[in-house]
Protein backbone atom coordinates (compact mmCIF):
# COMPACT_ATOMS: atom_id res chain seq x y z
CA UNK A 1 0.00 0.00 0.00
CA UNK A 2 1.50 3.42 -0.86
CA UNK A 3 1.97 5.82 1.97
CA UNK A 4 0.19 8.77 2.69
CA UNK A 5 0.74 11.66 5.88
CA UNK A 6 -2.33 11.19 7.71
CA UNK A 7 -3.99 14.67 9.13
CA UNK A 8 -7.01 14.89 11.92
CA UNK A 9 -8.28 18.01 11.03
CA UNK A 10 -10.37 20.34 14.17
CA UNK A 11 -12.25 22.40 11.67
CA UNK A 12 -13.29 22.84 8.56
CA UNK A 13 -10.45 25.59 7.81
CA UNK A 14 -7.82 23.92 9.23
CA UNK A 15 -8.70 20.70 6.66
CA UNK A 16 -9.04 23.34 3.46
CA UNK A 17 -6.04 25.14 4.73
CA UNK A 18 -3.94 21.47 4.73
CA UNK A 19 -5.60 20.18 0.99
CA UNK A 20 -3.78 20.37 -2.16
CA UNK A 21 -3.88 18.72 -5.71
CA UNK A 22 -2.39 15.85 -4.02
CA UNK A 23 -4.76 15.20 -0.94
CA UNK A 24 -8.03 13.70 -0.09
CA UNK A 25 -10.78 14.35 2.76
CA UNK A 26 -11.71 11.01 4.72
CA UNK A 27 -15.02 10.35 6.00
CA UNK A 28 -15.64 7.43 6.60
CA UNK A 29 -13.15 6.11 4.56
CA UNK A 30 -15.50 3.21 2.55
CA UNK A 31 -14.44 3.94 -0.67
CA UNK A 32 -11.12 6.46 -0.07
CA UNK A 33 -9.49 3.43 1.85
CA UNK A 34 -10.67 0.60 -0.68
CA UNK A 35 -9.13 2.99 -3.19
CA UNK A 36 -6.18 2.91 -1.83
CA UNK A 37 -5.32 -0.22 -0.82
CA UNK A 38 -6.02 -1.12 -4.52
CA UNK A 39 -3.76 1.28 -5.52
CA UNK A 40 -6.97 2.80 -7.73
CA UNK A 41 -5.96 6.07 -5.50
CA UNK A 42 -3.00 7.51 -3.96
CA UNK A 43 -2.40 10.63 -2.20
CA UNK A 44 0.38 12.94 -0.47
CA UNK A 45 -1.91 13.89 2.29
CA UNK A 46 -5.33 12.38 4.17
CA UNK A 47 -6.94 14.63 6.06
CA UNK A 48 -9.68 13.34 8.45
CA UNK A 49 -12.55 15.23 8.77
CA UNK A 50 -14.41 13.04 11.02
CA UNK A 51 -13.57 15.08 14.18
CA UNK A 52 -14.68 18.38 13.35
CA UNK A 53 -18.24 18.54 15.08
CA UNK A 54 -19.78 20.93 12.93
CA UNK A 55 -19.95 18.38 10.19
CA UNK A 56 -22.27 15.93 12.18
CA UNK A 57 -25.74 15.71 12.75
CA UNK A 58 -29.57 16.07 11.89
CA UNK A 59 -31.47 19.09 11.62
CA UNK A 60 -35.58 18.73 10.93
CA UNK A 61 -37.44 22.10 10.14
CA UNK A 62 -40.59 22.69 8.57
CA UNK A 63 -39.68 21.80 5.32
CA UNK A 64 -36.41 20.62 5.15
CA UNK A 65 -34.08 17.22 6.66
CA UNK A 66 -30.53 19.12 6.65
CA UNK A 67 -28.36 16.64 6.87
CA UNK A 68 -24.22 17.12 8.19
CA UNK A 69 -22.12 15.75 5.76
CA UNK A 70 -19.90 13.15 8.40
CA UNK A 71 -23.79 12.02 9.33
CA UNK A 72 -23.02 7.57 9.23
CA UNK A 73 -25.66 5.93 6.99
CA UNK A 74 -26.48 4.32 10.73
CA UNK A 75 -27.39 7.75 12.33
CA UNK A 76 -30.06 8.73 9.03
CA UNK A 77 -31.22 5.24 9.32
CA UNK A 78 -32.14 5.57 13.15
CA UNK A 79 -33.57 9.14 13.18
CA UNK A 80 -36.31 9.51 13.99
CA UNK A 81 -36.80 12.45 13.10
CA UNK A 82 -35.76 11.77 9.55
CA UNK A 83 -37.69 8.91 9.72
CA UNK A 84 -41.12 10.64 10.60
CA UNK A 85 -40.20 13.64 7.68
CA UNK A 86 -39.03 11.43 4.75
CA UNK A 87 -39.50 7.67 5.93
CA UNK A 88 -38.01 7.19 2.38
CA UNK A 89 -34.73 8.45 3.39
CA UNK A 90 -33.99 6.61 6.50
CA UNK A 91 -35.30 3.22 4.48
CA UNK A 92 -32.55 4.21 1.62
CA UNK A 93 -29.80 4.43 4.47
CA UNK A 94 -30.96 1.23 6.22
CA UNK A 95 -30.40 -0.38 2.60
CA UNK A 96 -26.60 0.60 2.23
CA UNK A 97 -23.97 -2.00 2.06
CA UNK A 98 -24.11 -4.01 5.35
CA UNK A 99 -24.31 -2.77 9.45
CA UNK A 100 -20.50 -2.43 9.66
CA UNK A 101 -20.40 0.31 6.62
CA UNK A 102 -23.35 1.87 7.75
CA UNK A 103 -21.54 2.35 11.26
CA UNK A 104 -18.63 3.93 9.23
CA UNK A 105 -19.98 5.18 6.10
CA UNK A 106 -21.39 8.75 5.50
CA UNK A 107 -23.61 10.43 3.24
CA UNK A 108 -21.35 13.42 2.55
CA UNK A 109 -18.68 10.91 1.39
CA UNK A 110 -21.23 9.09 -0.85
CA UNK A 111 -22.17 12.09 -2.64
CA UNK A 112 -18.73 13.32 -3.09
CA UNK A 113 -17.77 9.88 -4.02
CA UNK A 114 -20.92 10.18 -6.93
CA UNK A 115 -20.76 6.01 -7.56
CA UNK A 116 -23.21 5.70 -10.34
CA UNK A 117 -24.60 3.11 -8.22
CA UNK A 118 -24.68 4.93 -4.99
CA UNK A 119 -28.19 5.52 -3.53
CA UNK A 120 -27.70 8.91 -1.88
CA UNK A 121 -27.35 10.76 -4.71
CA UNK A 122 -30.87 9.66 -6.13
CA UNK A 123 -32.46 11.24 -3.02
CA UNK A 124 -30.49 14.13 -3.53
CA UNK A 125 -31.99 14.44 -7.08
CA UNK A 126 -35.31 13.07 -6.03
CA UNK A 127 -35.67 15.58 -2.88
CA UNK A 128 -34.66 18.51 -4.62
CA UNK A 129 -31.31 18.71 -2.48
CA UNK A 130 -29.31 21.99 -1.96
CA UNK A 131 -25.71 20.92 -0.99
CA UNK A 132 -23.73 23.01 1.57
CA UNK A 133 -19.98 23.55 0.61
CA UNK A 134 -17.49 25.54 2.86
CA UNK A 135 -18.20 28.23 -0.34
CA UNK A 136 -21.46 28.04 -1.82
CA UNK A 137 -24.42 26.09 -2.26
CA UNK A 138 -25.34 23.98 -4.93
CA UNK A 139 -28.37 22.59 -6.43
CA UNK A 140 -28.02 18.48 -6.94
CA UNK A 141 -29.24 18.72 -10.42
CA UNK A 142 -25.83 20.42 -11.06
CA UNK A 143 -23.86 18.62 -8.48
CA UNK A 144 -23.69 15.06 -10.03
CA UNK A 145 -21.55 15.77 -13.17
CA UNK A 146 -20.51 12.64 -14.11
CA UNK A 147 -19.22 8.75 -13.29
CA UNK A 148 -17.46 10.04 -10.02
CA UNK A 149 -17.70 13.34 -11.07
CA UNK A 150 -19.32 16.05 -8.71
CA UNK A 151 -19.37 20.12 -9.16
CA UNK A 152 -17.02 20.28 -6.04
CA UNK A 153 -13.58 22.03 -6.61
CA UNK A 154 -10.49 20.81 -5.77
CA UNK A 155 -10.49 21.18 -1.48
CA UNK A 156 -14.19 22.05 -1.42
CA UNK A 157 -15.57 20.27 1.48
CA UNK A 158 -19.46 19.63 1.45
CA UNK A 159 -20.86 20.80 4.87
CA UNK A 160 -24.42 19.45 4.73
CA UNK A 161 -27.13 17.94 2.75
CA UNK A 162 -30.54 19.78 3.10
CA UNK A 163 -33.34 17.83 1.79
CA UNK A 164 -37.50 19.07 0.97
CA UNK A 165 -39.44 17.04 2.55
CA UNK A 166 -42.07 15.83 -0.34
CA UNK A 167 -45.32 14.99 0.13
CA UNK A 168 -44.88 11.46 -0.68
CA UNK A 169 -42.16 9.39 -1.52
CA UNK A 170 -40.03 6.17 -1.89
CA UNK A 171 -36.82 4.06 -2.94
CA UNK A 172 -37.28 1.30 -4.95
CA UNK A 173 -33.57 -0.64 -5.57
CA UNK A 174 -32.14 -4.33 -6.70
CA UNK A 175 -29.18 -4.53 -4.85
CA UNK A 176 -25.97 -6.34 -6.39
CA UNK A 177 -26.30 -9.75 -4.31
CA UNK A 178 -22.24 -9.04 -3.23
CA UNK A 179 -22.12 -5.24 -2.65
CA UNK A 180 -25.41 -3.75 -2.09
CA UNK A 181 -24.62 -1.10 -4.53
CA UNK A 182 -27.84 -0.71 -6.55
CA UNK A 183 -27.68 -2.53 -10.07
CA UNK A 184 -31.01 -0.42 -10.31
CA UNK A 185 -32.42 1.83 -8.18
CA UNK A 186 -35.32 4.20 -8.33
CA UNK A 187 -36.34 7.12 -6.55
CA UNK A 188 -40.18 8.78 -6.89
CA UNK A 189 -40.75 11.91 -4.96
CA UNK A 190 -44.25 13.93 -5.17
CA UNK A 191 -43.77 17.60 -4.11
CA UNK A 192 -46.61 20.18 -4.31
CA UNK A 193 -45.15 21.52 -7.49
CA UNK A 194 -43.63 18.64 -9.44
CA UNK A 195 -42.67 14.86 -9.28
CA UNK A 196 -38.99 13.48 -9.29
CA UNK A 197 -38.27 10.35 -10.19
CA UNK A 198 -34.42 9.74 -9.92
CA UNK A 199 -32.79 6.80 -11.20
CA UNK A 200 -29.02 5.21 -10.03
CA UNK A 201 -27.41 2.18 -11.16
CA UNK A 202 -28.84 2.45 -14.58
CA UNK A 203 -26.82 4.88 -16.54
CA UNK A 204 -22.77 6.26 -15.84
CA UNK A 205 -24.28 8.89 -13.43
CA UNK A 206 -27.55 9.50 -11.43
CA UNK A 207 -30.30 11.02 -12.79
CA UNK A 208 -33.64 12.86 -13.63
CA UNK A 209 -36.08 10.86 -15.74
CA UNK A 210 -37.59 14.06 -17.57
CA UNK A 211 -40.49 11.72 -18.90
CA UNK A 212 -41.27 9.72 -15.88
CA UNK A 213 -41.30 13.08 -13.67
CA UNK A 214 -43.32 14.64 -16.43
CA UNK A 215 -45.72 11.82 -17.12
CA UNK A 216 -46.00 11.41 -12.94
CA UNK A 217 -46.15 15.42 -11.74
CA UNK A 218 -49.59 15.25 -14.82
CA UNK A 219 -50.75 11.87 -12.85
CA UNK A 220 -49.37 10.78 -10.17
CA UNK A 221 -50.87 6.68 -10.29
CA UNK A 222 -48.45 4.24 -11.37
CA UNK A 223 -50.70 3.52 -14.90
CA UNK A 224 -48.57 6.81 -15.95
CA UNK A 225 -45.62 4.96 -16.05
CA UNK A 226 -46.92 2.43 -18.99
CA UNK A 227 -47.20 5.03 -21.16
CA UNK A 228 -43.12 6.56 -21.10
CA UNK A 229 -40.53 4.77 -23.19
CA UNK A 230 -37.17 4.32 -21.42
CA UNK A 231 -34.47 3.89 -24.33
CA UNK A 232 -31.61 1.53 -23.47
CA UNK A 233 -29.16 3.30 -25.40
CA UNK A 234 -27.34 4.76 -22.82
CA UNK A 235 -27.47 2.03 -20.30
CA UNK A 236 -25.09 0.33 -18.33
CA UNK A 237 -24.49 -3.44 -19.72
CA UNK A 238 -22.61 -5.89 -17.38
CA UNK A 239 -22.68 -9.24 -15.66
CA UNK A 240 -25.38 -8.57 -13.40
CA UNK A 241 -27.61 -6.70 -16.01
CA UNK A 242 -28.29 -6.07 -19.27
CA UNK A 243 -28.88 -2.84 -20.77
CA UNK A 244 -32.26 -3.75 -21.96
CA UNK A 245 -32.56 -5.41 -18.39
CA UNK A 246 -32.01 -2.57 -16.64
CA UNK A 247 -34.43 -0.05 -19.08
CA UNK A 248 -36.95 -2.49 -17.98
CA UNK A 249 -36.59 -2.16 -14.21
CA UNK A 250 -36.47 1.48 -14.17
CA UNK A 251 -40.14 1.46 -15.20
CA UNK A 252 -40.72 -2.10 -12.72
CA UNK A 253 -39.57 0.32 -9.91
CA UNK A 254 -41.04 3.45 -11.11
CA UNK A 255 -44.31 1.66 -10.56
CA UNK A 256 -43.96 0.12 -7.74
CA UNK A 257 -42.20 3.43 -6.01
CA UNK A 258 -45.73 5.25 -7.25
CA UNK A 259 -47.85 2.59 -5.61
CA UNK A 260 -45.71 2.50 -2.10
CA UNK A 261 -46.00 6.22 -1.75
CA UNK B 1 5.25 8.18 11.84
CA UNK B 2 2.14 8.54 14.60
CA UNK B 3 1.91 7.80 18.15
CA UNK B 4 -1.94 5.99 18.78
CA UNK B 5 -3.14 5.19 22.06
CA UNK B 6 -6.18 2.86 22.14
CA UNK B 7 -7.80 0.83 24.76
CA UNK B 8 -7.78 -3.02 23.56
CA UNK B 9 -9.56 -5.53 25.47
CA UNK B 10 -9.58 -3.26 28.77
CA UNK B 11 -5.90 -2.84 28.03
CA UNK B 12 -4.27 0.90 27.51
CA UNK B 13 -1.62 0.78 24.59
CA UNK B 14 0.22 3.35 23.22
CA UNK B 15 2.28 2.10 19.90
CA UNK B 16 4.46 4.15 17.32
CA UNK B 17 2.95 4.22 13.68
CA UNK B 18 2.69 4.37 10.21
CA UNK B 19 0.63 7.07 8.91
CA UNK B 20 -0.89 4.62 6.47
CA UNK B 21 -1.49 1.39 8.68
CA UNK B 22 -4.79 -0.57 8.53
CA UNK B 23 -6.56 -1.10 11.96
CA UNK B 24 -6.86 -4.93 10.89
CA UNK B 25 -2.84 -4.93 10.42
CA UNK B 26 -2.28 -3.01 13.72
CA UNK B 27 -4.10 -5.69 15.43
CA UNK B 28 -2.63 -8.72 13.99
CA UNK B 29 0.67 -7.40 13.60
CA UNK B 30 1.33 -4.48 16.47
CA UNK B 31 -0.76 -6.48 18.79
CA UNK B 32 -0.40 -9.75 17.85
CA UNK B 33 -3.99 -10.18 18.08
CA UNK B 34 -4.81 -12.85 15.24
CA UNK B 35 -7.71 -14.07 16.18
CA UNK B 36 -9.04 -10.72 14.19
CA UNK B 37 -9.33 -12.41 10.56
CA UNK B 38 -8.52 -11.03 7.02
CA UNK B 39 -9.94 -12.70 4.50
CA UNK B 40 -11.09 -10.74 1.54
CA UNK B 41 -9.47 -7.42 2.24
CA UNK B 42 -11.51 -5.38 0.34
CA UNK B 43 -14.93 -4.79 3.06
CA UNK B 44 -16.86 -7.53 1.65
CA UNK B 45 -16.38 -10.85 3.73
CA UNK B 46 -16.51 -9.32 7.60
CA UNK B 47 -13.98 -11.77 8.91
CA UNK B 48 -12.11 -8.60 10.23
CA UNK B 49 -15.07 -7.32 12.02
CA UNK B 50 -14.08 -5.86 15.29
CA UNK B 51 -15.76 -3.49 17.89
CA UNK B 52 -14.23 0.45 17.88
CA UNK B 53 -16.35 2.11 20.73
CA UNK B 54 -18.54 -0.56 20.94
CA UNK B 55 -19.98 -0.40 17.54
CA UNK B 56 -19.06 -3.64 14.83
CA UNK B 57 -16.44 -2.24 12.12
CA UNK B 58 -14.67 -3.63 9.28
CA UNK B 59 -11.12 -3.22 10.31
CA UNK B 60 -9.71 -3.93 7.30
CA UNK B 61 -11.37 -0.53 6.10
CA UNK B 62 -10.26 1.89 9.09
CA UNK B 63 -6.69 3.34 9.79
CA UNK B 64 -5.54 2.59 12.82
CA UNK B 65 -4.52 6.59 13.57
CA UNK B 66 -8.47 7.12 13.12
CA UNK B 67 -9.23 5.38 15.49
CA UNK B 68 -6.46 7.36 18.58
CA UNK B 69 -8.11 6.95 21.61
CA UNK B 70 -10.88 4.79 20.68
CA UNK B 71 -11.83 1.52 22.76
CA UNK B 72 -10.97 -1.12 20.83
CA UNK B 73 -12.96 -5.04 21.43
CA UNK B 74 -11.44 -7.64 19.81
CA UNK B 75 -12.79 -11.55 19.42
CA UNK B 76 -9.64 -11.98 22.31
CA UNK B 77 -11.78 -10.00 24.57
CA UNK B 78 -15.22 -11.13 25.36
CA UNK B 79 -14.37 -14.05 27.41
CA UNK B 80 -14.84 -13.10 31.04
CA UNK B 81 -13.19 -15.23 33.73
CA UNK B 82 -12.13 -17.98 31.48
CA UNK B 83 -15.69 -18.53 30.37
CA UNK B 84 -17.01 -18.12 26.69
CA UNK B 85 -19.29 -15.38 25.84
CA UNK B 86 -22.72 -16.80 25.60
CA UNK B 87 -22.25 -16.39 21.45
CA UNK B 88 -19.35 -18.19 21.46
CA UNK B 89 -20.93 -20.47 23.57
CA UNK B 90 -24.10 -20.71 21.30
CA UNK B 91 -21.94 -21.17 18.14
CA UNK B 92 -20.24 -24.04 19.62
CA UNK B 93 -22.85 -25.76 21.11
CA UNK B 94 -24.94 -25.40 17.68
CA UNK B 95 -21.87 -26.07 15.50
CA UNK B 96 -22.05 -22.56 14.13
CA UNK B 97 -18.82 -23.45 12.25
CA UNK B 98 -17.01 -25.39 10.34
CA UNK B 99 -13.70 -24.50 9.11
CA UNK B 100 -13.79 -21.75 11.74
CA UNK B 101 -11.94 -18.64 9.52
CA UNK B 102 -15.23 -16.49 9.28
CA UNK B 103 -16.40 -16.94 13.27
CA UNK B 104 -14.11 -14.11 15.07
CA UNK B 105 -16.25 -11.31 12.52
CA UNK B 106 -19.24 -13.27 12.69
CA UNK B 107 -19.26 -13.44 16.49
CA UNK B 108 -18.34 -9.54 16.91
CA UNK B 109 -21.25 -8.77 14.12
CA UNK B 110 -23.88 -10.94 16.24
CA UNK B 111 -22.78 -9.74 19.19
CA UNK B 112 -23.26 -6.04 17.86
CA UNK B 113 -27.18 -6.99 16.38
CA UNK B 114 -28.32 -8.35 19.79
CA UNK B 115 -26.70 -4.70 21.42
CA UNK B 116 -29.57 -3.09 18.68
CA UNK B 117 -32.29 -5.59 18.54
CA UNK B 118 -32.26 -8.00 21.48
CA UNK B 119 -34.64 -10.57 19.97
CA UNK B 120 -34.13 -10.57 16.42
CA UNK B 121 -35.89 -12.64 13.62
CA UNK B 122 -34.64 -15.16 11.79
CA UNK B 123 -34.60 -12.45 8.80
CA UNK B 124 -33.59 -10.20 11.00
CA UNK B 125 -30.10 -11.74 11.52
CA UNK B 126 -29.84 -12.80 7.96
CA UNK B 127 -29.94 -9.42 6.82
CA UNK B 128 -28.03 -8.11 9.59
CA UNK B 129 -25.17 -11.28 8.60
CA UNK B 130 -25.14 -9.12 5.30
CA UNK B 131 -21.66 -7.86 5.61
CA UNK B 132 -20.12 -11.46 7.27
CA UNK B 133 -19.23 -14.15 4.26
CA UNK B 134 -18.70 -17.97 5.40
CA UNK B 135 -17.74 -19.81 2.84
CA UNK B 136 -18.61 -23.36 4.41
CA UNK B 137 -22.05 -22.31 3.66
CA UNK B 138 -23.07 -23.09 7.25
CA UNK B 139 -25.54 -20.22 7.67
CA UNK B 140 -28.51 -22.66 9.12
CA UNK B 141 -26.14 -23.50 12.25
CA UNK B 142 -25.16 -19.44 12.50
CA UNK B 143 -28.72 -18.17 12.54
CA UNK B 144 -29.57 -20.83 15.04
CA UNK B 145 -26.45 -19.77 17.48
CA UNK B 146 -27.11 -16.38 16.99
CA UNK B 147 -31.18 -17.16 17.96
CA UNK B 148 -29.49 -19.65 21.05
CA UNK B 149 -27.35 -16.84 22.16
CA UNK B 150 -30.16 -14.19 22.42
CA UNK B 151 -32.03 -16.22 24.38
CA UNK B 152 -29.39 -17.00 26.63
CA UNK B 153 -28.11 -12.77 26.87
Amino acid sequence: MKTFNYHSAKDVKEASKLSSSNSAYLAGGMTTIPSIKLGLASYRDVIDIKGIKSLSGIKVSGKSVKIGATTKHVEVAKSKDVKKAIPSLSALAEGIGDPQVRNRGTIGGSIANNDPSADYPSACIALNAVIHTNSRKIEAEKFFKGMFETALKSGEIIEAIEFSIPQKSNYQKYPNPASRYAIVGVYVAKHKSAVNVAVTGAKSCVYNDKDLSKALSNNFSSSSVDAVRISSSEMNSDVHASAEYRANMVKVFAKKAVEAC
Amino acid sequence: MKKISVEVNGKKVTKEIQDHTILSVFIRENLNLTGTHVGCDTSQCGACVVHVDGKSIKSCTALAADVDGSKITTIEGIAKNGNMHPMQEAFKKLHGLQCGFCTPGMVMSAIDLLQNNKKPSDTEIREWLEGNICRCTGYQNIVAAVKEAASKM
